[in-house]
């Protein structure tokens, strides 16, 4: 005997994502050398799938462990001024003055590469500073705020505070980060010019890959024990304690790797959108991940993954027609799905799919067969 | 002969309210039940409040097998010292399976241990074991948000016992109970002392349930206001003057603490 854990079937998910995997990575990528799909969408599609890393590590804090993080967007600006960084420097005596800093420096009255830049030369550093140093710093977030038992509205009101904070700094010029204008103009990554559509082929397949993969890693974690324990937080934290589990450990965990997808997600979107500013760091870019995951459903890596895909690209459509009414729609979309689909989009199609069940049984009770049964498979 | 539980001169306050005076209580090692009785705001639950590190005492001294000191320590910390606690209402987690309920309670706590450990292969024979011991192995792959109220009440007795507590605390654990259900829980008691080790303190307004389990032996301890008013067998407790004096003389007896006859 022996119970098994039995919620649904998982094998069915792998098969879905080896599908997801197969045209994001091999099939796109394919049609776009081979003419079918244009240079635009193709890496159009390149930022959807980092935005939707950034999406998995806001569904396991957020959907999963029920601790709301508003500051998600700041790791992702690590992430992409990390690598920012790297490439100016790459960029660095091909620019219009010809000096040994980048140009925007030049603008500043600065004409020494600032000490914390010079690592940045590092393409190595730049990775492990854009996933490494990010997961750092929630943990020392973290360490500071769930051992002493902030948590709830709280610890949300602290992390916006923290990106209102790092927005306004990054703004300043005196950052050496560029102010407002933030970093963009980059020229080439490891020497390959990012004007060129190969490059740019590459930086997607490494991005759609880099998503199977922290959606393999994710939906791993879930499924162990410390999956079970990160849900059981959101459900009964105080019951959890008295069982014996330290929970501020495990909140801390989660949290670093959050923010090292999120790090990810912004190493991986800056080379492929050209420019990384203060605008994609602060507050307003924090709730939108949030809204991604409750319009995918949130709790359900499928929801987080579908959900950022969807609205980034709802967003692209809509704000080429109505730029000005985009803010109202996506509030709009979150109020309807709080409202009426709190599980959003897999919740909803869930629903659906029980209810094709529901429509089946009471067909086959009344003796009717349905058309769409298929002989001999079970209901 | 070992003591399992010493508590000495333990005081609780809430805003100058004396919930604890002083009390004293010793538990012994071989002892398998404990019962807790004693009017609405005796202390009981503060007692256990106490023991589990949820209210800071005043005063006292709590020794766990003679040599843990339990005040000070954090809960998950008294936890893993096998002192564990089921609280008043039932408390699981509902959208888990009943299964992986179990699976929350059983084998390690400690982070690096849990990650390493899959969620679908622990201990499944003792997690079979005791869902039978409390009758809810049909019910495994339920979620336990679905499970009737007193279903959910031996699910948590169910994940306490996984832990191998050695000293079990339940908090009136047949309130709201239909009488099948209480019938039932008489019998998963005794099925506790027969196939666990732990000592078990239990504290019960029921008095028909409190006096079919210390029926078989086992001791009573009455509270009032604070400290203990009596201890013995229920035979000896409930003739005792004092204890009829402080259900009677209260004026209003509650109604589940129905006075002693």
């Amino acid at each position: 005997m022996g119970p098994t854990l039995g919620r649904r079937s998982w094998d069915a998910h792998l098969l879905w994502l080896a599908l997801f995997g197969i045209v994001f990575i091999v099939v796109l990528p394919l049609a776009n050398a081979l003419g079918f799909l244009s240079d635009y969408y193709l890496n159009l599609f390149g930022k959807y799938l980092s935005l939707a890393i950034l999406a998995l590590g806001m569904d396991l804090i957020w959907g999963y462990t029920g601790i709301l993080s508003l500051g998600q967007a700041i790791f992702f600006g690590i992430g992409a001024y990390s690598i920012g960084m790297h490439m100016m420097l790459e960029g660095t005596g091909q620019g219009v003055y010809g000096e040994p800093v980048p140009d925007f420096m030049i603008w500043n009255q600065v004409y020494q590469l600032p000490l914390f830049w010079k690592p940045y030369t590092s393409f190595v550093f730049a990775l492990g500073s854009s996933v490494v140093l990010p997961a750092a710093l929630a943990a020392l977030v973290g360490f500071l705020t769930f051992r002493r038992r902030l948590r709830g509205t709280y610890f949300a009101i602290l992390t916006q505070a923290i990106a209102f904070a790092v927005w306004l700094m990054l703004n300043r010029n005196e950052m050496k980060l560029g102010g407002t204008n933030g970093l963009t103009d980059f020229k080439s990554i490891l020497g390959f010019s990012l004007g060129q559509p190969a490059t740019l082929r590459a930086l997607y397949i490494f991005t759609a890959a880099a998503l199977v993969g922290a959606f393999l890693v994710s939906r791993w974690l879930v499924r162990s024990k410390t999956g079970l324990v990160l849900q059981a937080i959101r459900d009964n934290e105080r019951r959890l304690e008295f069982l014996g589990y330290n929970v501020a450990s495990y909140k801390i965990f989660v949290f670093s790797v959050s923010a090292a997808l999120a790090g990810l997600a912004g190493l991986l979107y800056a080379p492929q959108v050209g420019i990384i500013t203060p605008s994609q760091v602060g507050v307003l870019p924090s709730l939108e991940i949030v809204i991604w995951v409750a319009f995918g459903g949130r709790g359900t890596l499928w929801g987080a993954l579908l959900g950022a895909i969807s609205i980034n690209w709802l967003r692209s459509v809509l704000t080429a027609t109505y730029p000005s009414l985009w803010p109202i729609i996506l509030g709009g979309l979150f109020v309807t799905v709080i409202l009426f689909f709190p599980q959003g989009l897999v919740g909803l199609g869930n629903k659906l799919r029980s209810l094709g069940k529901g429509r089946r049984i009471f067909l086959t009770t009344l003796g009717v067969a349905p058309a769409s049964k298929v002989e001999g498979h079970p209901l | 002969m070992d003591t399992l539980l010493y508590v000495e001169g333990l005081s609780v306050s809430f805003d100058g309210f004396l919930a604890l005076r002083t009390l004293n209580l010793i538990l012994e090692r071989q002892e398998r039940i404990r019962l807790l009785i004693g009017p609405n705001g005796a202390g009981k639950t503060t007692l256990f409040d106490a023991l589990t590190g949820q209210v800071k005492p005043d005063h006292g001294r709590v020794l766990f097998k003679d040599h843990v000191d339990l005040l000070g320590l954090s809960e998950h910390a008294i936890a893993n010292h096998g002192v564990i606690r089921k609280f008043q209402t039932p408390s699981v987690f509902p959208d888990h399976t009943v299964f992986e309920n179990m699976v929350l309670s059983s084998g390690r706590k400690r982070f690096l241990a849990t990650l390493a450990a899959r969620a679908a292969s622990p201990e499944l024979d003792g997690i079979a074991r005791v869902l039978e011991q409390v009758g809810l192995l049909q019910q495994a792959r339920a979620r336990a948000g679905t499970l009737s109220h007193g279903q959910k009440q031996w699910l948590e007795i169910a994940m306490l016992l996984l832990q191998e507590p050695t000293l079990l605390r339940l908090d009136e654990p047949v309130a709201g109970m239909t009488r099948a259900e209480k019938e039932k829980t008489v019998a998963l008691m005794e099925s506790i002392v027969q196939r666990s080790t732990c000592t078990v303190m239990l504290i019960e307004h029921d008095m028909q349930f409190v006096r079919q389990i210390a029926g078989r032996g086992h001791r009573v301890t009455v509270l009032h206001e604070g400290s203990v008013l009596s201890e013995g067998s229920i035979d000896r407790v409930q003739s005792d003057e004092r204890v009829i004096e402080a259900y009677l003389g209260r004026g209003t007896v509650s109604a589940e603490a129905e006075a002693p006859c």
